[in-house]
């Protein structure tokens, strides 16, 4: 089948708080309206801080937490509005693999029953024999001895962990995986070895990832596109090579700058950008980045008008004024 | 120019249940020079942090500062101070800030006694100087409106607003030596740039040297003047930063250059050290690295000294010996 493999329109999810003082607290607007498609084989980078909503993002596509609204279809699939029965067929193509592949393995289950247990719920395996050997050819394929099946998480380091956590995700051969920070507790030495595995399977076995990152340096060894998200907004969204050589939304510009480059000769444009991250619950109208923008031209406009994702340059940039750089110092 | 802080031959040690003991800082030598930034690098486990916290006498029983071991500073052993002695050198000094904020602010006291605190640890000041001292400080790394920030509590600021409060603290006693673990590793990478600035004017209008503990090799580059690259307890490359930048010389300083990700240059596949890095209980005898090194060297079964690379650049590594790099 052609076309792209998920399709994700105006998602929103906003988190409710319960209990008493309930009706006074505004909601927390995590993710309000994001767009985008995922192509088969490709892997599209969700960048941001931390509250920006990308994780919400991932997790309300494979339905681990309800939307709000919006609509997303896999493989043509309205994925929100699938019953218990046909949402577990599903679950056997979307996977995921989190930052902390500690805290998602039980730490009573061998790697290899944690490995097995997709194939055991989706009866991909007839006996046990069978079982065993697809458990040892993934552990071989995300590079672990299989002789490690009989022993236990604690007994492994964080890129071990996350590996298991990799075997785990692969076991019931899916097409799509949301990699949520799946390196960022590594130390970088690991952190390589797990970013070429990623590419390596992908190569092999055709998945499309959903990556999501805070490290631009991480994702452009591995994303084809990278949509920049920003209290809940997709901001920018390009191919990565044109997306980190010619960012057009201030704050894509303000991001780069940021990560420290490993060469002292370099010379790169350093935009500090001053005050905090607005709370998602009271979120700036207009652009949502209006508080903190340092673009010559930002106006009256910025303030009251929702600037909407729209083509320049080769990019998609949410910015009223995306024509001009912000910064004479960008690259 | 003479060394404000010298350590020397320092070794910190752990009891292992079976009985045996580990040493996860085994050795460590290196000095820092008034108003100079040395950065201490190296993967989880490595001991930089444990090497920063022997210095200020802060290692968790049940380890200790093995026999054998110097820090000085200046004239003052700190190794043998006890009590007062040790406590007026704590904040005073040299001081500490550390990676995660939230846990080393106490989240009962407002900002202002917390500050304050400090000021009156060392300095013989009335109150209202104190507080005085406080808000400018606030001021200083950058904080708004720092008068009604002072009546603040830690869980009512960002996670940057809470690392400016403990560079503030760090401040307060006005410290020769600032040791910073990890200080950005926890923000955001704007909240990071906004830090990293804060603490390079700092160490511009202060004259404070810097002893900075990072995994990041991207926040040593243009900050620091020499870098000491750990693995596994020891130093194996220490060199002034260009130097090191533009030659890394061992091969684990190597690897970890290929295995950083970098925003610039050829989007080529990463070329990662392979293997993990062994606990302590398992770092191999003569060369620790030659479990993971790509090179096999006739002596690696012999420990290698630090050994002259280029000018002022060492290597713990026999590679040195043959003049091949």
């Amino acid at each position: 089948m052609s076309g792209p493999l998920l399709v994700v329109r105006d998602l929103v999810k906003h988190y409710v708080s319960e209990g008493l003082f309930a009706a006074r607290t505004p909601p927390v607007r995590a993710v309000d309206g994001v767009s985008f498609e995922v192509g088969r084989g490709e892997t599209l980078a969700l960048v941001g801080e931390s509250g920006c909503g990308k994780s919400s993002v991932g997790r309300t596509i494979i339905r681990l937490q309800e939307p709000t609204s919006g609509e997303a279809l896999f493989d043509g699939q309205a994925v929100f509005r699938l019953e218990r029965e046909p949402l577990r067929a599903l679950r056997r193509r979307m996977q995921i693999i989190f930052q902390d592949p500690y805290s998602s393995l039980n730490p009573r289950m061998t790697v290899g029953d944690a490995v097995a247990e997709g194939i055991e719920i989706h009866r991909l395996a007839r006996t046990k024999a069978e079982r065993k050997e697809r458990v040892a050819a993934l552990l071989e394929e995300v590079g672990l001895d299989p002789s490690y099946a009989s022993r236990y998480p604690h007994e492994f380091s964080g890129g071990q962990r996350q590996r298991i956590g990799i075997a785990r995700a692969l076991a019931v051969e899916p097409a799509f995986i949301v990699c949520d920070e799946p390196v960022s507790a590594l130390d970088v030495s690991v952190q390589a070895q797990v970013i070429n595995l990623l590419r390596d399977l992908q190569e092999r076995r055709g998945l499309s990832y959903l990556f999501i990152a805070h490290d631009l340096a991480v994702v452009r060894q591995i994303a084809h596109r990278i949509a920049v998200m920003y209290l809940g907004h997709i901001i920018e969204t390009a191919p990565t090579e044109t997306l980190l050589n010619d960012p057009r939304h201030p704050y894509t510009q303000a991001l780069l700058s940021a990560v420290p480059e490993p060469d002292p000769t370099a010379q790169r444009a350093r935009i500090v950008l001053s005050g905090d991250l607005p709370s998602p619950s009271n979120p700036p109208p207009g652009c949502r980045f209006h508080t903190r923008c340092f673009h010559p031209l930002r106006s009256e406009r910025c303030r009251s008008e929702v600037p909407l994702l729209r083509p320049v340059h080769g990019s998609l940039a949410a910015c009223h004024y995306a024509e001009t750089p912000a910064s004479p110092l960008a690259r | 120019m003479t060394a404000l802080l010298e350590v020397q031959n320092l070794r910190v040690s752990f009891p292992e249940p079976g009985g045996g003991r580990i040493v996860p800082v085994d050795g460590v030598t290196f000095t820092l020079e008034r108003g100079r930034t040395l950065a201490l690098v190296g993967e989880s486990g490595c001991g930089k942090s444990l090497t920063s916290l022997a210095i200020l006498r802060l290692v968790p029983p049940p380890g200790r500062i093995d026999d054998g071991s110097t820090v000085r500073l200046g004239e003052t052993d700190l190794l043998a101070l006890q009590g007062e002695a040790l406590r007026r050198v704590r904040g005073r000094r040299i001081a500490m800030i550390f990676q995660d904020p939230m846990t080393s602010l106490n989240p009962v006291f407002t900002v202002e006694s917390q500050i304050t605190e400090v000021v009156h640890a060392h300095f013989d000041v009335p109150k209202r100087e104190a507080r005085d001292r406080a808000a400018a400080l606030l001021q200083e790394v950058g904080i708004p409106d720092p008068l009604a920030r002072l009546k603040s509590y830690p869980h009512q600021l960002s996670g940057g607003m809470r690392q400016r409060v403990m560079i503030a603290i760090a401040l307060a006693g006005q410290p020769e030596i600032l040791i910073a673990d990890e200080p950005t590793t926890a923000l955001d990478v704007t909240v990071q740039a906004q830090i990293l600035e804060v603490l390079d004017g700092l160490r511009a209008t202060h004259g404070m040297a810097v002893l900075l503990i990072t995994h990041d090799l991207g926040i040593v580059a243009g900050r620091a003047d020499r870098v000491a690259v750990m693995y596994a307890g020891q130093i194996v490359e220490s060199a002034p930063t260009g130097a090191l930048f533009a030659n890394p010389s061992h091969p684990y300083t190597q690897g970890l250059f290929g295995s950083v990700p970098r925003l610039t240059g050829a989007a080529g596949r990463l070329s990662p050290i392979p293997g993990n890095v062994p606990p302590p209980s398992a770092w191999p005898s003569g060369c620790r690295f030659r479990t993971r090194c790509p090179i096999v060297h006739p002596r690696s079964a012999e420990a290698p000294p630090l050994l002259p690379v280029g000018p002022d650049h060492l290597i713990r590594c026999w590679l040195a010996e043959d003049g091949a790099r």
